[in-house]
C-alpha cells in the first residue's frame, strides 16, 4: 500500500526528526507523575514515531527495527511490568499497587519506594501502548500483501 | 478563562463537527476529524486541563487520524449515502 514512493525531502524530514520524537515520548513517560502526560500519552507518541517511519519509508523498513515478534513481545511485556509490580506489592504484605511496600527491597525510603513504583507503572503502561499502536497500524496496513506469506 | 477565546474555539468546534458529517468525502472528513480534535485540545487546554489536552492531541488528532485515512485507503473514498 505504502511501499513505493520514494522522496528524499519527505525521507530525510522524517529522518531527523523520528529521533527527536522519541526521545520527547521518554521524557513524556518519565515526567508522567509529577506533570502532564504520563505512561498513555509517551505510548501514544512512540507508537506514532514508528508509525511516521512507515509512511515515510516503508514497512519492510520499519520491520527491520521492530519486527511484528517483538511487537507482540512488548504487547505482554508491559502487561507483566504493569502485573508483577502489581503482585510485588501484593507479595510484601500491601494491597495491589500499594508502592509504599516496595521499601523492603527498593534501597529507597517510603516516599522514593512510591514514586519508583508509578514510574515502573508508567514504564508497563508505555511499552504496552506503543506496542499495540503499532500492531493496529500494521494490522491495517498490511494485511493483503503478506496473505500468502508465510509469517 | 478568557471568554472570547473560549467562544471563538467552540465556534470552530461545531464548524469543524457539523463539516465532518456533512462532507461526502470521506478522506476529507478524516481531516476535518483531525482538526475538530486539534480545536478540542486547544479549549481543554484553555479551560486548564492540560493532560486531558495532552491526550486529544496525541491520540484524537495524531493516531486516530492516521487509522482512518488507513482505513479509507483500504475500503472506498466516496460515501455511498
Amino acid at each position: 500500500m505504502i511501499s513505493h514512493f520514494y522522496d528524499v525531502i519527505v525521507q530525510t524530514v522524517c529522518r531527523l526528526l523520528i529521533p527527536f520524537i522519541q526521545v520527547y515520548g521518554l521524557y513524556v513517560i518519565a515526567h508522567g507523575h509529577g506533570s502532564p502526560g504520563g505512561g498513555f500519552q509517551g505510548g501514544v507518541i512512540l507508537g506514532a514515531s514508528f508509525i511516521l517511519l512507515c509512511l515515510s519509508h516503508d514497512i519492510q523498513e520499519m520491520k527491520k527495527r521492530l519486527s511484528r515478534r517483538a511487537v507482540l513481545l512488548l504487547c505482554s511485556l508491559g502487561v507483566i511490568i504493569y502485573s508483577g509490580i502489581g503482585f510485588a506489592c501484593l507479595f510484601f504484605g500491601g494491597k495491589y499497587l500499594d508502592y509504599g511496600k516496595l521499601h523492603q527491597i527498593l534501597p529507597v525510603d517510603l516516599v522514593g519506594a512510591r514514586s519508583m513504583g508509578i514510574f515502573g507503572i508508567e514504564v508497563g503502561v508505555g511499552i504496552t501502548v506503543m506496542a499495540v499502536m503499532v500492531s493496529i497500524f500494521l494490522d491495517l496496513s498490511s494485511e493483503e500483501k503478506e496473505k500468502g506469506r508465510p509469517e | 478563562m478568557i471568554w472570547q477565546l473560549d467562544l471563538i474555539l467552540l465556534a470552530f468546534v461545531l464548524i469543524c463537527a457539523i463539516a465532518s458529517i456533512a462532507v461526502k468525502d470521506l478522506l476529507s472528513s478524516a481531516i476535518i476529524f483531525g482538526a475538530y480534535s486539534f480545536f478540542m485540545c486547544l479549549l481543554w487546554a484553555e479551560m486548564g486541563a492540560v493532560d486531558v489536552a495532552f491526550t486529544e492531541a496525541s491520540v484524537g488528532a495524531g493516531v486516530s487520524t492516521i487509522f482512518f485515512i488507513v482505513a479509507i485507503l483500504k475500503t472506498t473514498r466516496r460515501s455511498k449515502d
